[in-house]
């Protein structure tokens, strides 16, 4: 089965400022962005389920003109605070990458 | 009041440096030169510890083209976000270095400085007035916790810089203040309308970043007009096509449609770009939204402790196998150690076992904390009250763990391979961000001082 690094020209994520993460899922083509965003694989239920966030604390933008679609999260904990794990907030997209398109 | 305002971005962050020859090709023609120096990006430290973030040497050879370029043109030069952190220190050490060289290049010009640092007394009032109020998510405020943070600064918005240079500063050095205001000053200043010179400014605040493909930071063009403005990259080998432009809007920002300033908002749901030619778009349509009320991002850190790390290697797969209850049981024995022998109680610090090939990177986030490959990277970090006490703490861990048993090895073994001798290291300070909060003020320039002076 197809996963989604290969629909995509770019997804990452970063900080969005010390207190939130965004994800920028960008797409090749219009035909890849419709299949995976149609096959539900990256809809706001789908990545508040991977990454435990409650619907209510989420920003989920469909982004059609750019291809993209884009994720904005509250951190875990805050940028570079005693228990975060990631200061620049870079590394959290990763689990998104291999997910399996239907 | 000019038709068109051709604005330079010298790169995006003054310490990553452009091409001479870019910055040179950006500046003719342009009516001011700007570069942003700050960001919270990389963590509470900067703010905390008032330590700038260079290195020294990179940002004296870029103020130094930048300031050379600026002075032969007879542009204004801005800098927001002095040293990083934007703090009365962070401020002084980017002064201290404009100074410098004008003292060794013999230039002269009118300086202003802007002090953004806001005493803990003024936060302290501002917050009883309850003028200051939450954004989400915020870490909460009390009076204690403004009491005991080390650093706050105000993020100033286009007015404290508009008005140096109303007073005639040709260099502007700026204690913490928004990416966008640092481009959007000058030309609100000259008529241009306020959407046109915030998207221009948000375009511009990340250098060549808008560019298809950045091989390296460099300068960043746009011009501004009434109805909307054009930017091209400075540099030949780099281009912007309406979907770069578009996209750089995503970055960064939490929401891609709206930007919220210290005056008012911006809004680019409507925004359009499009194609000038193979290389500039031209953008129009957003719509800036004036604020009821001026206020301005607060930002602050507070010390959390010192810290005291290791690393350690684990490649004994029957440990691996077995790697939680591992670390759980040695987490109690060296709970027991450490208060018998420097009586902490397991609240008096924080003691973290950080996974790499588990959970390392991504923590809470991780939707496969398992261990599947041969070996693990495990950091043992110690954060505690004093440096002193973090690095004896530490190797009670190091040493406890190197000789845990598992049931499955009858006699001594030794459990973690240290890259390093001393295993350990003192990392210092840790800080947090203990405010995310906005203050309501009558005066958009009113937390900001700025001294104007000859050099």
């Amino acid at each position: 089965m197809p996963e989604l690094w290969e629909f995509t020209k770019l997804v990452r994520s970063k900080n969005a400022g010390p207190f939130e993460l965004t994800f920028d899922i960008m797409f090749k083509d219009r035909e890849g962005f419709d299949k995976v965003v149609n096959s539900g694989t990256i809809s706001e239920e789908a990545i508040a389920r991977l990454y435990k966030v409650e619907r209510a604390q989420m920003r989920y933008f469909l982004i059609p003109e750019l291809l993209t679609v884009k994720v904005s999260i509250p951190r875990g904990a805050f940028s570079g605070d005693v228990k975060d794990t990631d200061v620049y907030g870079g590394q959290f997209h990763g689990p998104l990458l291999r997910l399996p398109i239907e | 009041m000019k038709k068109k305002i051709k604005a330079v971005a010298a790169t995006g962050n003054l310490s990553t440096g452009f091409r001479e020859d870019t910055l040179v090709r950006a500046v003719e023609g342009a009516d001011f030169l700007g570069c942003d120096a700050g960001s919270t990006d990389s963590g509470p430290y900067y703010l905390g510890s008032g330590r700038a973030r260079g290195p020294r040497a990179a940002t004296k050879r870029n103020l130094r083209l930048m300031l050379r370029e600026a002075l032969k043109a007879g542009i204004p030069m801005i800098v927001g976000s002095a040293g990083h952190a934007g703090g009365r220190p962070h401020l002084a050490w980017t002064v201290e270095i404009v100074r410098e060289l004008a003292t060794e290049n013999g230039w002269h010009f009118t300086l202003a400085s802007i002090d953004s640092e806001v005493e803990r007394e003024v936060v302290l009032e501002a917050f009883r007035r309850g003028e200051i109020s939450p954004l989400r998510p915020a870490p909460q405020l009390t009076e204690q916790t403004i009491r005991t943070a080390e650093r706050f600064v105000a993020m100033m918005g286009i007015e404290p810089i508009q008005a140096a240079l109303r007073k005639g500063a040709q260099v502007i050095i700026a204690g913490r203040c928004s990416d966008v205001a640092i481009y959007a000053a000058l030309p609100v200043l000259e008529g241009i309308p306020a959407c046109v010179a915030f998207h221009a400014g948000k375009i511009l605040e990340c250098g060549a970043a808008s560019a298809e493909q950045r091989q390296y930071p460099d300068c960043m063009v746009a011009e501004l007009e009434q109805g909307g403005f054009k930017v091209e990259p400075p540099n030949p080998a780099f281009r912007c096509t309406p979907q770069s432009v578009a996209a750089h809007a995503l970055y960064e920002t939490a929401d891609p449609y709206h930007l919220v300033e210290s005056g008012g908002a911006l809004d680019t749901t409507q925004a359009e770009y499009s194609r000038v030619n193979d290389r500039a778009v031209w953008v129009t349509g957003s719509r800036f939204i004036p604020a009821a009320k001026h206020t301005v991002r607060m930002e602050g850190a507070t010390l959390a402790g010192y810290r005291s790390v290791v690393v350690a290697g684990i490649r004994d797969p029957l440990v691996l196998r077995q790697l939680d209850p591992f670390l759980a049981t040695l987490r109690t024995v060296v709970e027991q150690k450490i208060a018998d022998s420097l009586g902490l109680a397991p609240d008096a610090y924080t003691l973290q076992f950080r996974i790499y090939g588990r959970d390392g990177v991504m923590g809470a986030f991780e939707p496969a904390p398992r261990v599947e490959g041969h070996e693990v990277g495990l950091v043992i970090d110690v954060v505690a009250d004093t440096q002193e006490l973090a690095a004896d703490i530490l190797p009670l861990v190091w040493h406890t763990g190197l000789h845990h048993p598992v049931a499955e090895h009858q006699g001594l073994i030794s459990n973690f391979a240290f890259p390093f001798s001393p295993p350990g290291m003192n990392a210092g300070p840790v800080y947090r961000f203990c405010v995310n909060h906005v203050w309501e003020l009558k005066d958009p320039c009113e937390p900001f001082r700025t001294k104007i002076e000859a050099i």
